[in-house]
């Protein structure tokens, strides 16, 4: 392979300070007990920043602050206006969508020309899209008048920091409800600067809080008596767990929770822009993405060339420095998720699966894992029924169609499925039997603002997007 | 000479895949007058097998087929007015849920276009999003006919299959409409009716793994509901909370306690020659 001159993007256009605070209320202040941690660049192990962590005292004040702008300014704002401070919101985004890029790379270990590419342009696009639907919620299909909820407790993951913001933010505050939202622990950066453009768009104070801290704060915003919405992103686990607490109270509930895609290549598909496909399906944002395709069942006539192909497309996967714009794989988000990756990967192994990984220099600080197959692997492993949530792919076969259709569907999962096919006929057969909430036809990991996400089964329940998204903030 | 003659009773059994057993547990209880079946908690696994095992046939039938079928229900239920009436019910009852059958019937080659769309995505993609089926969905009935028809018809008319909890002292006109619903076309097992008593069978139902979604509306006791909830969680099951004031049977039903039990799928494709 030639060699890339390193195109590292500058890091100077961010100005990370040495701590923060909470944003409640319009304002950064300390918490109550004075507790903090540190987030550090997963690429370097560098210390970035000393952030506040929230606890229950703080989440009170937090969502007061949310009530109190709910019932005296945003909900009973005209949404032409809310329309507007959204408006403002989208083009400050991009702005400082460099900025922004940066500082996501450096606190998530995503490739810059991910967070550039994807990540804020989808942002923005996500808070234009939903600041149309401020003033035109009568239209939405949910009856004449429909009301918002009021205050929303959001929780959110540390894949996509910014985009999952931007997913609960917009369609929240563009319904007229007033949100208070903790970042994940490993990646609060860019949501502390997101406070810092609600300043500048001289959002009213309370509209937007943002508490940063980990399980226990989440936990404490969850249960919170004052809240009415719960919006959760992560994984099945702790899904089920605000399911079961928020059970008897009148808080409407959303879950965005994890997945085990299957991404099937059937024989007649062109083979070079599948396996295209299947690297971006499983090793996009390093595999830490909910609806990866991490399972793929490719038909048993077409296994070794499409096998062949696929080594070849890895080894030429650029792992390195997210910063620099020639990186396809970034860094691993935290040391916690690299030795999950690596204990199901151990076991993938031990259970008697063949793992294959293409020659790969990592960085010796940091936190890497290579991207990796495994071949061999039946229903059974715990590779191909648990998410692991990293660059890690199972490769399984299939004969027919229907066998297809029973392997894909055979997991408690259901957020995302791929198929590959020339044939038309087929692809609508494949999509109506696919059980999961999106179905990426002969291509994958497509987002856009318009475009309902969400899961079936344990992935989750209601959806975030498109006019489906206003659903979950709205009282209908 | 008239003597009077001596009426042939009916055994008032479950209603599980199409077939009328009594509960496997031998147990039956007196309600409105008459011995009606007690489920257990092995009716419960029956039913949700039956239930489980229609969904593939019933979901794959065409919106139109499954409108037909429902229309038809409510032609039997037409024929039988006065044997529901004949149970207590008020005529003017028994016809508003007959009415609610025929409103519901018709949603099912609708639902889809109201609720799902195409959606103008930034690039160049086919987009479309399409309501479908969660499953099967467990149904704790209101005592009232009108609201039983109203929780069964919202469920089944989309592609779901059900479970029924009939009310613990309602249950007859529940058996009846089995009757309706067993010679209407109805594949077996799209809509199974278990008699008894909720508080008993329906945790294991809120529990059990291979059921998508669960109706408590009907549950009025807030311990139970709560429990129902928590239960629920295990698989996450989508739930329909008790309401804060009793449902008014007799209002517009809008659409909720269809989208109750749909999910939304997105389907993507490339636009290119």
């Amino acid at each position: 392979m030639f060699e890339y001159a390193p195109a590292p993007e500058s890091r100077a256009v961010v100005d990370i300070k040495a701590s923060y605070g909470l944003f409640i209320d319009g304002a950064f202040s300390d918490p109550a007990d004075g507790a903090s941690f540190k987030t550090i660049n997963p690429a370097s192990e560098e210390v970035l920043s000393e952030v506040a962590e929230g606890g229950p005292a703080d989440v009170d004040r937090a969502v007061a602050a949310a009530r109190k702008a709910y019932d005296k300014v945003w909900s009973r704002m005209p949404g032409r206006d809310r329309a507007k401070y959204l408006y403002r919101i989208a083009r400050i985004i991009q702005e400082r969508g460099r900025e922004l890029a940066v500082l996501e790379s450096l606190d998530n270990g995503k490739p810059i020309r991910e967070s550039r590419d994807v990540d804020i342009p989808l942002v923005a696009a996500h808070f234009f899209y939903y600041a149309g639907w401020a003033d035109k919620l009568p239209y939405a299909g949910f009856g004449p008048a429909p009301r918002p909820l009021g205050v929303a407790a959001q929780v959110i993951p540390w894949n996509f920091p910014l985009l999952m913001l931007a997913w609960k933010i917009a369609p929240a505050l563009a319904a007229g409800n007033t949100v208070v939202l903790k970042p994940a622990e490993t990646t609060p950066l860019t949501a502390l600067l997101f406070a810092e453009i609600c300043q500048q768009a001289d959002l009213p104070p309370g509209v937007v809080n943002i508490v940063t801290g980990a399980g226990d704060t989440g936990r404490a915003l969850v249960e919170h008596a004052g809240v009415d919405k719960i919006a959760f992103t992560g994984s099945t686990e702790v899904g089920k767990a605000i399911a079961r607490s928020a059970a008897g109270s009148r808080k409407k509930v959303t879950l965005e929770l994890g997945g085990k895609a299957a991404n099937v290549l059937f024989e007649d598909a062109p083979i070079d822009q599948a396996v295209e496909g299947i690297v971006n399906g499983i090793f996009f944002n390093q595999g830490h993405v909910c609806c990866a395709g991490s399972r793929l069942l490719v038909q048993e006539s077409v296994y070794e060339p499409v096998l062949a192909s696929l080594k070849r497309r890895m080894a030429r996967l650029r792992v390195g420095d997210p910063l620099d714009k020639n990186t396809d794989i970034g860094a691993i988000n935290s040391a916690a998720q690299l030795e999950r990756i690596r204990t199901l990967s151990d076991i993938g192994g031990e259970e008697g699966a063949e793992r294959w990984s293409p020659p790969c220099d990592l960085p010796d600080n940091g936190f890497w894992f290579a991207p990796t197959i495994f071949t061999g692997v039946t229903q059974a492993h715990r590779i191909a029924r648990e998410e692991i949530f990293g660059p890690v792919l199972s490769v399984l076969t299939f004969r027919t169609p229907a066998e297809a259709v029973e392997k894909a569907n055979n997991t408690p999962y259901g957020l995302s499925a791929g198929v590959w096919t020339e044939k038309g006929s087929r692809i609508l057969w494949m999509a109506d039997r696919l059980r999961a909430g999106v179905v990426w036809a002969n291509t994958f990991n497509k987002f856009d603002p318009t475009s309902p996400f969400g899961g079936y089964k344990e992935s989750g329940y209601g959806r975030e997007g498109g006019r489906h998204g206003l659903e979950a903030y709205l009282d209908v | 000479m008239s003597e009077a003659r001596v009426a042939v009773r009916k055994t008032y059994k479950l209603f599980i895949g199409g077939k009328f057993p009594r509960s496997e547990s031998g147990r039956s209880y007196i309600a409105q007058d008459a011995n009606v079946a007690l489920a257990s908690r092995k009716d419960v696994r029956d039913a949700v097998v039956a239930a489980r095992a229609a969904v593939k046939g019933w979901s794959g039938a065409t919106a139109y087929n499954r409108g037909q079928i429902l229309y038809r229900v409510a032609e039997m239920l037409e024929g039988r007015r006065d044997q529901f009436v004949g149970l207590g019910l008020s005529a003017g009852e028994v016809d508003e849920a007959i009415d609610r059958w025929v409103w519901y019937a018709g949603w099912s080659d609708k639902i889809t276009q109201v609720y799902g769309g195409a959606n103008p995505v930034a690039g160049p993609y086919f987009n479309l999003s399409a309501p479908e089926p969660t499953g099967v969905v467990g149904l704790a009935a209101p005592p009232s006919f009108l609201g039983l028809v109203s929780v069964i018809a919202p469920a089944i008319v989309t592609g779901n299959t059900a479970i029924v909890l009939a009310a613990k002292d309602a249950p007859l006109a529940a058996v009846t409409l089995a009757e309706v619903l067993a010679t209407s076309d109805l594949p077996g097992g799209v809509v199974n009716i278990l008699t008894g008593d909720p508080a008993e069978t329906a945790p294991w139902l809120a529990a059990h793994m291979d059921v998508n979604a669960i109706d408590l509306t009907a549950v009025t006791d807030p311990a139970l509901a709560t429990s129902l909830e928590e239960a629920a969680a295990g698989n996450l099951k989508r739930v329909l909370r008790p309401p804060l004031t009793a449902p008014d049977w007799s209002a517009d039903p809008g659409l909720t306690r269809m989208t109750a039990y749909l999910e939304t799928k997105t389907v993507w494709h490339p636009k290119g020659i």
